[in-house]
């Protein structure tokens, strides 16, 4: 069997950026595994920009983006396979995988980083009644046939869901040539990034209709209209407010879930909130030496950010993998070892008051940084709040923020020292305060 | 001039073609949509019943005992998935008791096998998650669950490698009697024919009508289902089916051949035979009665939402028969559930009426065994090392829910009568069923099938008609 300090699952940015990371913390054997024809995932469909202001202090489209990272991984000989789909890992880190060339194979890793992005929420996953026809595609896969095949889906669009590639969608259809009606959301607020609202619907005249649904699907063959409704606080749509729109194509923007079977297989554990692993500081899931980052742990909004969650991913998991080198090979010398549950203390983060998740959820103190990212999102929208961080009782952090949305990922850095003397299993609470 | 004619490559249709095919003998089938198993066939239940719901006597009982019967038999001929898992009744309330003995003795006069009654305990036992207020069950060991899709599918392959010829796209518009038989106007030309098996569905009886004073009346029957992702497929391990009422045999809830898990279906009679579209008052009657018998269903796992329209007859039995008023046409008709299971049975008896009237003689040439769709999932490493080799197209996964690979998705547009259409991949290799509902896959199939079929990608369809998936290309309107 062929064996590995590292092997990434995903070649998307995460994937990549904690390839880079790993080398650069010194791993040697890293390996990427990727199931499409090329390196960059999604980003490669992403012909748009906006890419990279935090990373790159300029704009670039995503193929740029990704270009950035993957002549690194070139620049620093890290090995990697395309056309391979990993079929299954198990707990000992024994790696199935699968592609034309070489026929199914099984790769022994010593770390593991989990980086298979996330999907699309489906239509069936909405319970949206009405018939199946042709033209109801998720956002993605219609930014796939028009960005990578140029092929327009449809003439005449209704839009459902706000989310970021539904709102960048309607901005492309337009550009090529399709009438983008409407675009409704079920709730109360967008679920996409402000700067998508103005710059894709609002420069084109595109309207946002907020508390809106869809109730039914026409058309048997191909779509041929559909029936928008607003609905009231629970969701419901409300009796009298439905109005008619003629469209072949029906587009969803509603919501992407990380794409974590693998995880499963492993044993990870998954935090149902994210649908993500549960992680650690070092972004380790409960499984020992498996490491999650990007979209699979959590949907971020800014790929600079997975990109920055990743080489953390990276840089711990080649960390672990030195200590588990010496540890092989200092037999008899064995050091007290943070990574192998040895752990002074771990705190636990519990997200509360409008706070749905935060990622890490663990905090080894005795093995975090000097500053530790935490991010995570609200419920609702939040205008002049705070953001509370409790430890055992203690405020140690209360920050103004002048609006919060479900929409853009929250992050706050947690700082060492709060941590010194912490009592073994304290617990961290990570609140909104209205004002 | 044709032997025989058969309307509509259903299940129906397409078990009597192949049963047919053990003759020699000139028949066709002809079908509406663009493939093979597009109405009730394409969405129902997928479950082989043990046959105690029928009343003694009928058509019904009979075909569904001897259908289940055989289905296991032909499983192995016909290479299609099905299972003999069992199913229960459960009954929840004492005035329910004597039900479900009813049941029991009715199903023991049709001839249906192991019939027990379990108690609270012997039915938590082996099915945890029913819920807790069950008091007793039928337990029917010889149901089981089939593909629907492949069965209908297998069927019509081995017919057609066995000599009858498919006409799809071809829908029948009028049939008049003739001196020698029938004429038959289509979309797509006449055909003449000495006889005529009706397996049309929900539109049996308006073939039915245009040659026969006795009239047929068919309602479509709404039924509306949630399919679950297989995260959710061991909730329970056997079909679990509600006590039933004088409105039908309730909400069942049942894993699926393939591991996902079903929950349905509703019974709305409607006027529109095209009407498979799912309401809203359907799938909020399923979410709300899902859980009466079976406990904790995540109905959130839910990954698309579908109707079928069984075609009810008014007299509620299987209308097989030569019609009195019309020497050469054979109904078959009526055909609601449990027409899948009986559909093994239906497809001999069609078969055997046709014999005997047309002297038929055996088809020498007959092969009755049919291969289908190799499934790579159940071989071994090397095994399918050994196949990757052979053909690299194995080693490619396109749909990565389902993990299936370019080699299933070439064989199934390959192989006789073969995929044409996205859904026709979907229901002959489960590309595109899992729980992305095809996101992934389905420009990567549409790929293959363009490549394959020589079919520019404007002109692909979902399935068939004017279901295309490409309106243009970018800026080509401008």
């Amino acid at each position: 069997m062929e064996q590995y300090e590292i092997v990434i699952i995903g070649g998307g940015p995460a994937g990549l950026a904690a390839a880079v990371s790993a080398r650069n913390a010194g791993a040697g054997q890293i390996l990427i595994l990727e199931r499409d024809k090329e390196l960059g995932g999604i980003l490669n469909q992403c012909i748009h920009n906006g890419f990279g202001l935090h990373t790159f202090k300029e704009e670039l489209t995503g193929p740029e983006y990704a270009a950035r990272f993957i002549s690194q991984v070139e620049e620093l000989g890290i090995e990697y396979r395309l056309h391979t789909m990993v079929m299954d890992i198990d707990r000992k880190k024994v790696i199935t995988a699968m592609s034309r060339e070489k026929g199914m194979y099984q790769i022994q890793a010593k770390a593991v980083i989990l980086a298979m992005g996330c999907r699309e929420r489906p239509r069936g996953a909405l319970n949206i009644p009405g018939y199946r026809p042709a033209g109801i595609y998720s956002a993605g896969t219609a930014q796939r046939l028009v960005n990578i095949e140029g092929l327009l889906p449809g003439r005449k669009v209704v839009i459902l869901g706000s989310g970021d590639i539904g709102l960048i969608m309607a901005r492309r259809m337009t550009m090529e040539g399709a009438s983008v009606q409407v675009v409704a959301e079920l709730m109360p607020y967008s679920g996409g990034l402000k700067r998508n609202i103005v710059q894709c619907l609002d420069d084109f005249g595109i309207p946002l209709k907020l508390s809106h649904t869809v109730i039914d699907i026409k058309g048997k063959e191909r779509v041929e209209g559909i029936t928008l409704a607003a609905v009231d606080e629970k969701g419901v749509p409300i009796p009298g407010t439905e109005e008619e729109y003629e469209c072949d194509t029906l587009l969803l923007s509603v919501g992407l879930i990380p794409e974590n079977e693998l995880s499963s297989q492993i044993g990870v554990t998954l935090n149902p909130v994210t649908s993500g692993p549960i992680v650690d500081e070092s972004l380790e899931t409960d499984v020992e030496g498996v490491f999650a980052c990007g979209n699979v742990l959590h949907v971020h909004d800014l790929v600079d950010f997975v990109s920055e969650e990743a080489a953390a991913a990276g840089k711990n998991a080649a960390r672990y993998v030195d200590k588990f080198l010496k540890k092989e090979n200092i037999y008899g010398k064995e050091e007290a070892d943070p990574y192998h549950g040895q752990s002074q203390a771990a705190v636990s983060l519990i997200p509360t008051g409008g706070v749905r998740y935060t990622v890490p959820s663990i905090i080894h103190p005795d093995r975090m940084q000097e500053e530790q990212v935490v991010r995570f999102r609200v419920g609702r929208v939040y205008y002049n709040c705070y953001i509370n961080v409790y430890l055992n009782g203690e405020r140690l952090l209360h920050r103004k923020r002048p609006v919060m949305a479900p929409g853009e990922m929250e992050q706050i850095k947690l700082k060492e020292s709060w941590f010194a003397n912490v009592p073994k299993n304290a617990e961290m609470t990570i609140q909104i305060e209205e004002a | 001039m044709y032997d025989v004619i058969i309307i509509g490559a259903g299940v129906s249709g397409c078990a009597v073609a192949r049963e047919l095919s053990r003759y020699q003998v000139k028949a066709c089938v002809l079908e509406k949509a663009e493939d093979v198993c597009c109405g009730t066939s394409k969405a129902n239940s997928g479950i082989v019943h043990a046959g105690y719901d029928a009343m003694p006597g009928t058509l019904m009982a009979k075909l569904n005992v001897r259908g289940n019967h055989l289905m296991g038999e032909l499983s192995e001929e016909l290479d299609f998935p099905f299972s003999r898992k069992g199913s229960l009744v459960i009954c929840r309330e004492k005035d329910g008791l004597h039900r479900l003995e009813e049941l029991k003795e009715r199903g023991e006069k049709n001839g249906v096998e192991g019939l027990k009654i379990l108690d609270r305990e012997q039915v938590l036992a082996i099915e945890p998650n029913v819920s807790k207020d069950v008091i007793a069950a039928l337990y029917a060991p010889s149901a089981g669950l089939v593909c629907p899709f492949s069965l209908n599918i297998a069927l019509a392959e081995n017919a057609n490698e066995n000599g009858i010829e498919f006409y799809l796209d071809t829908e029948v518009q009028k049939i008049r009697k003739t001196e020698l038989g029938f004429w038959v106007q289509t979309s797509r030309g006449d055909y003449e024919t000495r006889y005529i098996v009706n397996a049309a569905g929900v539109y049996a009886d308006q073939f039915h009508n245009m040659v026969s004073e006795k009239k047929l009346n068919i309602t479509p029957r709404k039924g509306e289902y949630y399919l679950l992702d297989k995260s959710a497929g061991t909730q329970v391990t056997r079909t679990i089916f509600a006590l039933p009422t004088n409105f039908g045999k309730g909400i069942l809830v049942t894993p699926t051949i393939h591991g996902n898990l079903l929950v349905g279906p509703t019974a709305a009679d409607i006027e529109d035979k095209e009407g498979t579209n799912t309401t809203a008052d359907g799938l909020a009657a399923i979410a709300e009665k899902a859980g009466q018998n079976v406990s904790g269903l995540p109905l959130k796992k839910v990954i698309t939402s579908f109707a079928g329209l069984r075609a009810h007859e008014d007299g509620h039995d299987f209308v097989i028969e030569e019609a009195n008023d019309a020497p050469g046409f054979i109904d078959c008709a009526g055909i609601e559930s449990p027409g899948l299971t009986s559909a093994p049975a239906i497809g001999e008896m069609v078969a055997e009426i046709l014999r005997k009237k047309l002297g038929l003689t055996e088809n020498p040439h007959f092969q009755g065994r049919r291969k289908g769709i190799l499934d790579p999932s159940k071989l071994s490493m090397e095994e399918r090392n050994e196949l990757i080799q052979k053909n690299p197209a194995y080693g490619n996964i396109i749909c990565r829910c389902e993990m299936i690979s370019e080699g299933e998705i070439l064989d199934s547009i390959h192989r006789p009568l073969g995929a044409r259409s996205l859904d026709g991949v979907k229901r002959r290799t489960r590309a595109g069923m899992g729980r992305c509902q095809s996101g992934f896959c389905s420009p990567r199939t549409m790929e293959i099938l363009s490549r394959e079929c020589g079919i520019p990608m404007e002109e692909l369809t979902k399935s068939g008609g004017e279901s295309r998936l490409i309106a243009g290309t970018n800026k080509d309107s401008f």
